[in-house]
């Protein structure tokens, strides 16, 4: 019998429709290293098409078939995931460590981790894993363009794996995508799809149980500087999506960074796609991150160490049509307003580095 | 829930987190927890003045957000905090207003 983990990791998978995820889904699932997964597929529609496709029915796959999982599902996801839970508790079904979630092309995949961060049952049991968004390297970019769902599940993505790239005649538009993934989550790992990878353990492995080594981006530093898009007139774009880092070399007073990032996100939860960073926290040695997707925020986490020896405190935000300035403007004001109650400088408001 | 004040015990707030390994949380020692709570209503207060409300501890297990004119609401942590402020006062709490933004620049300063 498998050992089972205190909180069962959630992965999700998503992506825009026909961008791979049944085919990635059923793929991994032949894998053995995935043998101790419960999947739940959720489809949009009359009839449930994806678990026949997906060819294992058992007692640990569930379909939630009465619509969106971002709109009317949220309770039978619940339900779901509380069954299971409870089958498991009681031997019902073989002790599964890990579920992965399918989620419909069109949702949007932050009402499933709200979910497990909400319900009174569920969030003792599991927690949010790894999101995968599958993105097509055919119709990426157009879908991107069109619809904002597209976007929202990429910019969410911990891992972004791009499918169908050997279909992809033109290398330049291939390029195109990978740039305008790199615009709106900097940090996010990037997989190409073959017909043998990503394997399971790249996708959903989970080696050190800890938020805080998934902040680490792949190239080890924490955070990558994305980079801005501008309008023809060099003038930042802030309709679409953007991510930008802020940057403060001075102590940042922890309270009213809490005050001010739950104000942020109480009014725009909703255009805060993400928001992750590393703090230099008055009274604190060791670093401090945080790692927040729209309304949630996951409990923060103490590093070892600093990243580069470099005590900074970096944010990244990723933002749907929020102003970049004024929100860097706002974030000074706030956060290290009680340190300057403490040291009484002339130049309270720390120089913030546009990146 | 508490039996005596039927206060529902709700989400764990991350502000609040609870103590497990590699959780950063000034949630353990009892005299942490006060102090971050005192701290917290004055930097909450700092904001909610802009806004004519007030802040203030209650038993250490919440708190009483109030307007001037008494109106008054029990919350229990900052994620309940924006949402009543709002729906107290009747105005938009939101950091991104360049008024509210010049205030607290200007009590930085000042």
């Amino acid at each position: 019998m498998a050992e089972m983990p205190a909180f069962t990791p959630v992965h999700l998978l998503t992506g825009f429709l026909g961008s791979g995820k049944t085919t990635l889904l059923k793929r991994l699932l032949a894998d053995p290293a995935l043998a101790d997964t419960a999947v739940l597929i959720n489809e949009f529609g009359e009839i449930g098409l994806d678990h026949h496709l997906v060819e294992r029915i058992d007692d640990t796959m569930v379909l939630l078939q009465s619509g969106c999982v971002c709109c009317t599902v949220r309770g039978e996801l619940a339900d779901a995931l509380r069954e299971l839970h409870s089958k498991r508790e009681r031997g019902l079904v073989p002790p599964f460590t890990r579920v992965i979630i399918e989620s419909t092309g069109l949702a949007d995949p932050f009402p499933v981790l709200s979910t497990l961060k909400s319900d009174p049952v569920l969030r003792h049991h599991f927690r949010a894993g790894t999101v995968v968004t599958t993105v097509d390297a055919v119709n990426g970019l157009s879908q991107l363009d069109t619809y904002v769902e597209s976007t929202r599940q990429a910019a969410i993505a911990d891992r972004l794996v791009i499918t169908k790239a050997d279909l992809c005649e033109d290398k330049a538009d291939l390029s195109r995508l990978l740039s305008r993934l790199t615009e709106f989550n900097p940090d996010a790992q990037r997989i190409m799809a073959g017909t043998d990878d990503p394997d399971a353990d790249a996708l959903f492995g989970d080696h050190a149980a800890q938020r805080a080594t998934k902040l680490q981006s792949p190239s080890g530093f924490y955070c990558d500087t994305p980079t801005l898009r501008v309008t023809a007139e060099g003038v930042a774009l802030h309709t679409a999506i953007s991510s930008f880092v802020v940057t403060v070399d001075r102590p940042i007073d922890w309270t009213g960074f809490g005050i001010w990032l739950t104000m942020l996100l109480n009014r725009h939860g909703e255009r805060v796609l993400r928001v992750k960073g590393i703090l230099d926290l008055v009274g604190e040695d060791r670093p401090v991150a945080v790692h927040g997707v729209q309304h949630l925020v996951h409990p923060p986490v103490h590093l070892d160490a600093w990243p580069s020896g470099q005590r900074v405190s970096r944010l990244v935000f990723i933002v749907d049509g929020l102003d970049a300035n004024l929100l860097k403007r706002s974030f000074n004001a706030f956060a290290l307003a009680g340190n300057s109650d403490a040291r009484p400088q002339p130049e309270a408001a720390a120089q913030i580095r546009n990146a | 829930m508490c039996s005596l004040c039927g206060v529902i015990g709700g989400n764990e707030h991350w502000t609040d987190a609870v103590a497990r390994p590699g959780v950063f949380t000034r949630n353990v020692e009892r005299l942490d927890r006060r102090r971050e709570r005192a701290r917290r209503v004055s930097a909450a207060n700092s904001v909610l003045s802009a806004f004519g409300m007030s802040l203030s501890d209650w038993q250490g297990s919440a708190f009483v957000l109030a307007t001037r004119t008494g109106k008054s609401e029990m919350i229990e942590d900052l994620g309940h905090l924006w949402p009543a402020a709002e729906r107290l006062s009747g105005r938009l709490c939101d950091p991104l207003d360049p008024q509210l933004i010049l205030r607290m620049e200007e009590a930085n300063h000042g």
